[in-house]
């Protein structure tokens, strides 16, 4: 069973290659990490599976449909919602409005996306900043709003791109408890992550990229001891001895 | 403020119906020409300025080509009673439905564009539009059009030489059906979809949100009620050229009259429409033909201090004094 299965994916930009023959799959319900230094081509990859970008070469397909062509707000309506590396909250509307934009996907009904937006951000602990406005948030509730708002539209798939990427290291433990619920609630999860700690608390699966390409797929103890990854990646005080 | 708790819901319902109540009457107190004038352009501009709002203030797509809607308004209707002698408020219906085909054309090619690219294309496509209308012979071309005088007063013929009331309570019904939909859109799913799309388009369109459609709907409405205005200016005015209906500088004024009372607000283009107007009329006849660009520097002062100390247009002011 395949919920997300790339095959080949290619994007070059002018003479970069960002992605070159990505290929992975994600099974319903799984947690899977991708890795890798700065400009490996995670963001890309993400960009790609959501329509944001159109691939060159490679397929995207969802439960055996193929949705390369499709646009962004489709493949978010099959289920696969993300968040962005750099935030994009709706800065001149409140946090229960963000959320309610996710909320709307699913129901016409105003008042009945409000209350799944409550509860939404109930959910990621931001309910008492429901009416704040979204440029008022810090960072961190700005991380949590990002995820209220993809998990409102009740995604299959969610995919999160550096969860902890810029918040203080006393906010982390909470963040890695609410992808870990938000996991529980039963979307698969692919999670783009650049602390290696949060990683391996996390992934139950692990793919590393490197200037654009997979260089190991597997479980995250592997992972660890994989030489191209270690070359690549982690450093040599990583190496097993 | 204790006092003001239990008060505030009152006031909150009785304050509308007091102010709809005086415009009512207002034309029953005063009977001359201009106070009702005056009032009549507040309404038509107040209108048009909402029905901008809703494409740009919502939206977020600054359009500075909306005398293309006006325009198909008032020559639609025009055309029609000279062709098929059609009443001008059939005619009316009709010019909003060519303005919304219109609205679709044009939203193809310039919502691919961002910001500013976005409004410079829509002043390319207003430009283009009115160069195509005074070179149209069988349109009147830059002669322009009257529309035929039709006595006595009618309806049906939405004609209204003896006193300017009728037009008075029209502009008002236009003014409301404007509101009315600003109103009702705002507290809809699609008002939200608008909102976030102005914010950050590639955001909305990740949760599920349409982008292309939802511009679309945005500008068919707001063309819709644009091209009544121009219904409405060509029965008032009864002559019009592609100077006065289709002009860059009426697609920036509408623009100015929103800015200055709060893009974005349900009130803010009627408050906008409210101050300029009278400022607008008021130079006119107190300086007579001079005064023409004397309120267009007064316009210029105000947008500029609007620009720098309060963004958020007039409508903006009352949140602050409420605030402190």
């Amino acid at each position: 069973m395949t919920l997300l299965a790339v095959a080949g994916l290619t994007k070059r930009f002018g003479g970069i290659v960002a992605n070159r023959d990505i290929s992975f799959e994600v099974r319903p319900g799984e947690l899977v990490g991708v890795i890798g230094p700065n400009g490996a081509g995670k963001s890309t990859l993400f960009d790609l599976i959501t329509g944001v970008t159109r691939p060159d070469d490679g397929r995207v397909t969802l439960d055996g449909r193929d949705i390369t062509a499709l646009r962004p707000d489709q493949i978010s309506r099959l289920g696969v919602a993300r968040t962005f590396q750099k935030l994009r909250p709706f800065h001149q509307m409140t946090a229960l409005e963000n959320v309610m934009i996710g909320a709307l996907q699913s129901t016409a009904d105003v008042g009945a996306a409000r209350r799944a937006a409550e509860e939404a951000l109930a959910s990621v602990g931001l309910a008492e900043r429901a009416h704040a406005h979204a440029r008022a948030l810090s960072t961190g509730q700005r991380k949590r709003l990002e995820l209220a708002r993809a998990l409102a539209t009740r995604p299959r798939l969610l995919l999160l791109d550096e969860v902890t990427g810029g918040v203080d290291q006393g906010a982390i433990p909470g963040l890695i408890r609410l992808v870990r619920d938000l996991h529980a609630r039963g979307p698969a999860l692919v999670v783009i992550e650049h602390n290696m700690q949060v990683i391996m608390e996390l992934a139950q699966r692990i793919v590393a990229l490197q200037l654009g390409e997979v260089i190991a797929d597997g479980q995250p103890a592997e992972i660890l001891r994989h030489p191209r990854v270690i070359d690549a990646y982690l450093g040599e005080s990583w190496r097993p001895a | 403020m204790a006092a003001a708790g239990p008060l505030r819901p009152f006031l909150a319902r009785a304050v509308p119906l007091l102010l709809l109540g005086a415009v009512a009457a207002f034309p029953l107190v005063f009977t001359k020409p201009f106070p009702r004038h005056l009032m009549i352009m507040i309404f038509l501009y107040g209108a048009l300025a909402t029905a901008w709002n809703i494409l740009a203030g919502y939206c977020g797509q600054i359009s500075l080509g909306h005398a293309v809607f006006f325009g198909i308004g008032a020559y639609t209707s025009t055309l029609l009673i000279r062709e098929a002698a059609l009443s001008p408020w059939l005619g009316m219906l009709a010019g909003a439905a060519i303005a919304v085909v219109g609205s679709q054309l044009i939203g193809y090619p310039v919502f691919r564009l961002r910001g500013h690219y976005f409004a410079i294309a829509t002043i390319a496509v207003g430009e283009i539009i009115q160069a195509l209308v005074i070179n149209w012979d069988w349109a009147g071309g830059a002669r322009g059009l009257f529309v035929p005088i039709k006595r006595p007063d009618s309806f049906v013929n939405f004609q209204f030489h003896e006193s300017k009331a009728v037009y008075y309570f029209i502009a008002l019904g236009l003014l409301l059906l404007a509101l009315g939909v600003t109103r009702w859109i705002e507290g809809s799913r699609r008002g939200y979809f608008f909102r976030a799309i102005r914010e950050d388009q590639e955001a909305a369109a990740s949760l599920g949100v349409h982008v292309a459609r939802e511009k679309h709907w945005a500008i068919a409405v707001s063309a819709a009620l644009t091209a009544l205005g121009g219904t409405f200016y060509a029965q008032y005015v009864f002559f019009i050229d592609p100077e006065s209906v289709f002009p860059l500088s009426l697609s920036i004024l509408i623009c100015l009259v929103a800015v200055l009372g709060g893009v974005g607000t349900l009130w803010g283009p009627l408050v906008g429409a409210a101050v300029l107007v009278p400022l607008s009329e008021g130079t006119r006849v107190w300086l007579g033909g001079g005064g023409k660009a004397l309120d267009l520097l007064i316009y210029g002062a105000l947008i500029v201090l609007i620009a720098v100390f309060q963004p958020g247009g007039l409508v903006g002011l009352a949140g602050r004094f409420r605030r402190t």
